[in-house]
């Protein structure tokens, strides 16, 4: 029921996920943010095991750091995406990873680039990118509405497209999404839509004691 | 495995470990370094011992940045602290990613003095020849901070500091001109310190300040040369007073 979705437009990157965190019936939380920001230019939007999830992509977090430091310059996006792929490959076949990732990054002499990663270290670039139950419907509005070089309101439109998509069509549709976006100017969170809160713990005085 | 078991730090009848002392030596014999913290920066100092004309002098970089908020310069062999950096920089980001919180200036401290000891009690291994300089500031209380480390792999806390060639000379100014500064001050009396034993001029020294908001921060020359300038100004203008005194009227 994780939905994990993003596309290039012009100059920049959106990716957007679902906020929900499931257990089998119950719903821990539904503002558990799943798009980490691997460096000032980078978002690695995350679906899958919540463990693995946390556990990966924090892993692949340090080691960029790691790199940076080492080096004195940032990995790009697709050497940090090749990375991560041959973490996932190289843990495949003893302890795999239950992690899909969509990498998206901004780098200064490429501009802006997306990387779909799937559990069994599948790697590709792509101009638009979804996982989860919610890729069933997504694609299609992408496919139909996406054209290369959109602005951000435009773009946004279309994830707006596809998150009302995803409410209206799938079963158990997450009720919650954050939307984040890379460009020159860096990494940073766009906007949540939330159609649930969570409930405010009631106040003593209302509970008339 | 067989041939590596074999310990070469070892005791003398007199209670040294000679192979410590003499990485102490190497210490000595490298180049110029100090640091001094003040209430909201800390500085390091470190001569540079004049390029050769060929060499591109932008790959030789003295203060590494371990981490965010902590920085260091060694003095000794610089093979052997790239060794202990890399390590550093590792435990620096696996820090991070067990407990989610960076590390506080005396951990990464007592790691690498650690790493240090423990390279004089292994078998078939030498001591690290360098002693450390280590400044950052702590990620929760955001105080400053200065330790230092040597080939022993003991280490403690410093207001202010120097190895490497002459350190004696720059310990001791240190001693008699510290006083609690902040900001520009601080830079001015690390610099005066290093000029005690290098030879003047922004190509001879490169200085890196470090404040909580805006990490490790490297002077370029021109900013060096400039306070340079500051230093022997006020250096002409005390000699002049002390043999001119003012008459008193």
């Amino acid at each position: 029921m994780e939905c994990v979705f993003g596309l290039v437009g012009d100059g920049f990157v959106i990716v957007a996920s679902d906020t929900s965190a499931v257990n089998s019936i119950l719903v821990h939380k539904t503002n558990e943010d799943k798009i980490m920001k691997l460096d000032s230019h980078k978002f690695v939007a995350a679906s899958g095991e919540s463990g693995d999830r946390v556990q990966f992509t924090e892993y692949i977090q340090k080691n960029v750091a790691l790199y940076q430091f080492r080096n004195g310059i940032p990995l790009t996006t697709a050497a940090a995406a090749n990375f991560t792929r041959g973490e996932l490959a190289t843990a495949l076949r003893k302890n795999p990873y239950m992690v899909n990732i969509l990498l998206a990054g901004h780098d200064k002499e490429t501009g802006p680039s997306l990387y779909y990663i799937d559990y069994i270290a599948t790697l590709h670039k792509v101009d638009k990118g979804a996982f989860g139950y919610g890729s069933f419907f997504c694609l299609s509005l992408m496919d139909r509405h996406y054209h290369s070089g959109m602005s951000v309101e435009e773009a946004i439109e279309l994830v707006d497209k596809c998150i009302t998509e995803i409410q209206s069509r799938l079963v158990v549709a997450p009720p919650n999404f954050v939307i984040k976006i890379v460009d020159r100017d860096g990494a940073r969170e766009y906007a949540w839509r939330e159609s649930v809160k969570d409930t405010p713990i009631a106040q003593p005085e209302a509970l008339g004691v | 495995m067989a041939r590596y078991d074999r310990a070469i730090t070892v005791f003398s009848p007199d209670g040294h470990l000679f192979q410590v002392e003499y990485a102490l030596e190497a210490v000595r014999k490298g180049n110029a370094a100090v640091g001094v913290r003040g209430t909201d920066i800390v500085v390091l100092g470190v001569e540079k011992k004049s390029a050769a004309k060929l060499q591109d002098s932008r790959s030789v970089k003295k203060i590494v940045s371990l981490d965010d908020h902590v920085a260091l310069v060694c003095a000794g062999l610089k093979a052997d602290a790239r060794v202990l950096v890399n390590k550093a920089r590792i435990e620096c980001q696996s820090y991070r990613l067990t407990v989610e919180d960076p590390v506080t200036v005396e951990y990464i401290t007592r790691y690498i003095a650690g790493l240090q000891q423990k390279y004089t009690q292994s078998g078939g291994v030498r001591p690290f020849g360098l002693s450390t300089l280590i400044v950052g500031f702590d990620p929760h209380l955001g105080v400053p901070a200065l330790y230092q480390t040597d080939p022993s792999g003991a280490f403690s806390a410093w207001k202010a500091n120097a190895t490497g060639r002459n350190s004696n000379s720059m310990r001791e100014f240190l001693e008699k001109n510290y006083k609690e500064t902040s900001g520009q001050e601080t830079v001015k009396l690390a610099i005066r310190a290093l000029l005690e034993v290098v030879e003047s001029g922004g190509k001879n020294i490169e200085v890196a300040v470090m404040t909580k908001d805006q990490g490790l921060r490297q002077l370029e020359e021109a900013e060096i040369d400039a306070i340079v300038a500051e230093i022997e100004a006020e250096k002409a203008a005390a000699e002049a007073a002390k043999k001119a005194p003012p008459k008193d009227s």
